[in-house]
């Protein structure tokens, strides 16, 4: 029994990843915690998306599940779980029921090299970013089969497109990539790094961002990565592969219930994969905005108060909406259910105030903050950009991302070059 | 910290490279086929990470795994899947076969009983903390002209098939 105490205090003092220091209980702990983590946010997604969508179009959304429509997530999922699971008579079983298996599976396993922190990732691998690349290429693999399993039309052509699509804007996502990776090779050994927190802590050491890095260079490479990953998860304006005016609903149209909730799943978490790359590579990951511009100690106490601070600030927006429900008694107990809610995120925003756990979830708030603005851009995109055509879309990924790529790939490289060999021989 | 290279993972790994392939000539359905084929590939791609070698396997799953057999997938699933069912899966050239089965499998005996003279044994050295910067001062400096050679042998073939492909351009 001591010994086990010991196994699992020992990780507490070491300054690493669980994968790193090689704890398997800490590593289950963190992926636990990324998995309900992702879980959550997901649900969040699924409630935001259709909040903030309707009030672009002006309308309410979601009103009637639970106040101002909280609990229709949950409704939908209850709805999905118990919905009759109905295989096509002609469909291929095997590939059929392997399908949505496949892409949740690439969908989550990519969070394995996700850094949320210095030390709070579930391992850091020498070929970070090349695995993220790698295994989150592998859930068109799922998007195939599943098209071509359901053995159908409007499956089959959904099938085809996004597969083109996906290989198509991967090479320029590719290219942009390398054009980052470059940028971590400017320190004094002049060798760059792969991985994930390697990125990052390179950034730190730099003392720039990125995406500010030998302006415009690292905009542009950030620019045609932030144009390729909506592509790739294939999310308006470029959803061609379930696209519901044409094909009802791409890839997944024969599929029901759980198996289409599964692909549900894996889209909204390939989202916040890809969004998370982003931000690792351009926007400084876990750092706090400005870490060496503003780094005295009173600033440091500053930007420690934010996540707390966001939390009550929806504990505020609970407790205003609250009182502005209709007084009539029938909705006493959603007014109840409103303000309890506004209760606990104030709780979790009183308890990020002590300094001992704001300093140990600090980089995972900011990092979560950067992710969440680029899933607000994935819903703005939705609700305002028309649906590109298929050729305008290629036309896009190969003749205008894929030379830009290329030419900011050159450039970087040869600035690079110049920085390291005249300016700091 | 423990190495995760344990026979056991070898033995589990090569087992599902062995079934996968048997399964890739076996199958009546090419979409079978191809995706079995994937699955000898990522197995292949685990191998890699044994022998401490995380940037080929990365590629390997980008490349072969995520491109190759996506585009592999995309020809097949066009192409009649009635029609090839029907058609004749073995051509019984059993003769040639069996010389080249003797063959190989003599050479891997050969290989198997002298090894440790045609491939000296290594200590093995676990770096994979610095695994793809040294595999990047291999290629960009030792290896630097075979591998401009091969560059440019894939962009004659890239062009090639452009012409071919292309009736006007």
């Amino acid at each position: 029994m001591g010994q086990v105490v010991q196994y699992i205090r020992s990780y507490l003092s070491s300054d690493q990843t669980p994968g790193a220091a090689g704890n398997m209980f800490w590593a289950l702990v963190y992926i636990m915690l990324v998995f309900g983590g992702l879980s959550v946010a997901v649900i969040a997604m699924n409630w935001l998306e259709r909040k903030i969508l309707a009030h672009m179009q002006v309308r309410l959304g979601p009103m009637r599940v639970g106040p101002h429509g909280l609990l229709q997530p949950i409704a939908d999922a209850i709805k999905l779980l118990l919905k009759e699971d109905i295989m096509p008579a002609e469909a291929d079983g095997v590939v059929f029921w392997m399908a949505p298996f496949i892409v949740v599976l690439a969908a989550f396993t990519v969070f394995v090299v996700v850094p949320f922190g210095p030390t709070h990732a579930i391992t850091d691998m020498n070929i970070g970013i090349l695995f993220m690349l790698g295994v989150s290429s592998l859930s068109v693999l799922g998007i195939v089969m599943a098209g071509w399993a359901s053995n159908s039309h409007y499956p089959l052509i959904g099938a085809l497109r996004s597969s083109a699509q996906m290989v198509s804007y991967e090479v320029a996502m590719g290219l942009a990539v390398v054009s980052a990776i470059l940028m971590t090779s400017l320190n004094a050994e002049g060798t760059g790094t792969l991985s994930m927190i390697g990125i990052v802590q390179a950034q730190q050491a730099q003392g720039e961002w990125f995406i500010f890095k030998f302006f415009p260079l690292g905009l542009i490479a950030f620019f045609i990565f932030a144009v390729a990953m909506v592509a790739e998860t294939n999310r308006a304006p470029f959803d061609l592969a379930e696209a519901e005016s044409e094909l009802t609903a791409g890839f997944h149209t024969e599929y029901s219930g759980f198996r289409w909730s599964l692909f549900f799943l894996a889209e909204y978490s390939a989202m916040i994969a890809v969004s998370s790359i982003a931000v690792t590579l351009w926007l400084g990951g876990w750092l706090r905005p400005f870490p060496n511009l503003l780094n005295s100690s009173t600033w440091d106490l500053v930007f420690s108060l934010f996540p707390g601070v966001t939390f009550l600030l929806f504990a505020a927006m609970c407790f205003y909406n609250a009182v502005r429900m209709p007084k009539h008694p029938l909705f006493r107990i959603q007014t109840i259910g409103l303000a309890g809610f506004g209760v606990v995120l104030g709780l979790i925003g009183l308890v990020l105030f002590l300094p001992a756990v704001s300093m140990r979830v600090q980089d995972i708030f900011w990092f979560a903050a950067k992710v969440a603005g680029f899933m607000y851009l994935y819903i703005w995109y939705r609700g305002t950009f028309p649906r590109y055509r298929f050729d305008q879309l290629m036309q896009m990924g190969w003749k205008v991302l894929l030379p830009m790529g290329l030419g900011v790939l050159i450039l970087t490289a040869g600035v690079a070059l110049l920085q390291q060999r005249i300016w700091h021989p | 910290m423990a190495p995760v290279a344990t026979p056991f993972f070898f033995y589990l790994f090569a087992a599902i490279m062995v079934i996968g392939g048997i399964m890739v000539i076996t199958r009546k359905n090419p979409v079978h086929s191809a995706l079995a084929l994937i699955v000898t590939l990522l197995a292949q791609a685990s191998v890699y990470l044994m022998l401490y070698a995380p940037f080929v396997a990365g590629v390997q799953i980008i490349l072969y795994a995520g491109g190759i057999m996506v585009l592999f997938l995309f020809v097949i699933m066009l192409v009649s899947i009635d029609r090839s069912i029907r058609e004749r899966q073995f051509n019984s050239q059993w003769v040639v076969g069996l010389i080249a089965a003797t063959a190989l499998g003599g050479l891997f005996i050969a290989v198997y009983t002298k090894g440790t003279n045609i491939f000296p044994e290594h200590a093995l050295s676990i770096v994979e903390s610095d695994n793809t910067q040294q595999v990047a001062t291999m290629l960009y400096g030792q290896y630097m002209f075979p591998f401009e050679i091969a560059s440019l042998l894939l962009l004659v073939a890239i062009i090639g098939a452009v012409v071919m492909a292309k009736k006007r351009i």
